[in-house]
């Protein structure tokens, strides 16, 4: 089981949506993930031992040498598929 | 679950905003007369959009969905404003820049984490160009309405 991180501005609205799309992509590509959500501010803290951390919202904090995704492309659809190809690459490895 | 209360009320047509302050004090005020969130969710509106601002930067005409606290809700909807002119919101994602914001969708959850098919329902609507500019053109409060709800 692969563990994804999703952080946004309060932990929220825009990481639920990110992290639900996620999770529903990977699914269909039959790899185990389950998404934990945060707030940015409480990343430095709580990213390590994951296996990616996906974020909305400008993240220049510690992540502990998790491999890192931007997931503003799952709210405008724009770039979209590439992203989710891009999870799914990193978690494959 | 319960099912989420959505208001004609809180939806509101061609709106004149000086910036984005005042469009966020006003849309935060409905919700709080209108009993969905309580006094104090201006504030924390206003302050949250100064640290994480909510303007996304989808293919236009473009959207903010600004939302705070949970705490300070008493009943999960959303409330709708339409802008005449465009308003310069900062990017969430690269937030020393700013963008055209021609509608914006202000988020009342009540549970953290919950209402996911709202949410998706409010992305899927923002990444429908075709659906966006409808709804910005919309000449009606009912108009709005029905573009939306039919949507959400």
């Amino acid at each position: 089981m692969k563990r994804i991180l999703v952080a946004c501005g309060n932990g929220i609205a825009t990481s639920t949506v990110v992290a639900t799309k996620i999770r529903n992509y990977l699914a269909d590509k039959g790899i185990q993930a389950d998404t934990n959500q945060t707030r940015l501010t409480e990343v430095p803290g709580k990213v390590e031992g994951y296996d990616l951390l996906v974020t909305t919202g400008e993240f220049s904090g510690d992540r502990k040498g998790v491999p890192y995704v931007k997931g503003m492309s799952l709210l405008t659809g724009i770039g979209a598929d590439k992203t989710l190809q891009e999870i799914a690459d990193l978690l494959s490895d | 679950m319960v099912e989420i209360q959505y208001d004609k009320n809180l939806f509101f047509i061609q709106q004149k905003f000086a910036d984005s302050t005042a469009a966020l004090t006003f849309l935060s005020q409905q919700l709080i007369t209108q009993g969905y969130a309580k006094p104090g969710y201006t504030e924390a509106i206003l302050a949250r959009e100064q640290v994480y601002p909510t303007g996304l930067p989808s293919a236009e005409p473009r959207v903010a969905i600004p939302h705070a606290d949970s705490k300070l809700i008493n009943k999960t909807t959303i409330a709708v404003a339409t802008l005449q002119q465009p308003v310069a919101f900062h990017d969430m994602e690269e937030v020393k820049t700013t963008l055209d914001i021609s509608m914006i969708i202000m988020l009342a959850i009540k549970e953290p984490h919950g209402q996911i098919e709202m949410l998706q329902s409010v992305v899927g609507i923002i990444q429908n160009t075709k659906l966006m500019h409808q709804i910005v053109g919309a000449t009606s409060q009912d108009e709005l309405y029905q573009l939306i709800m039919t949507n959400l």
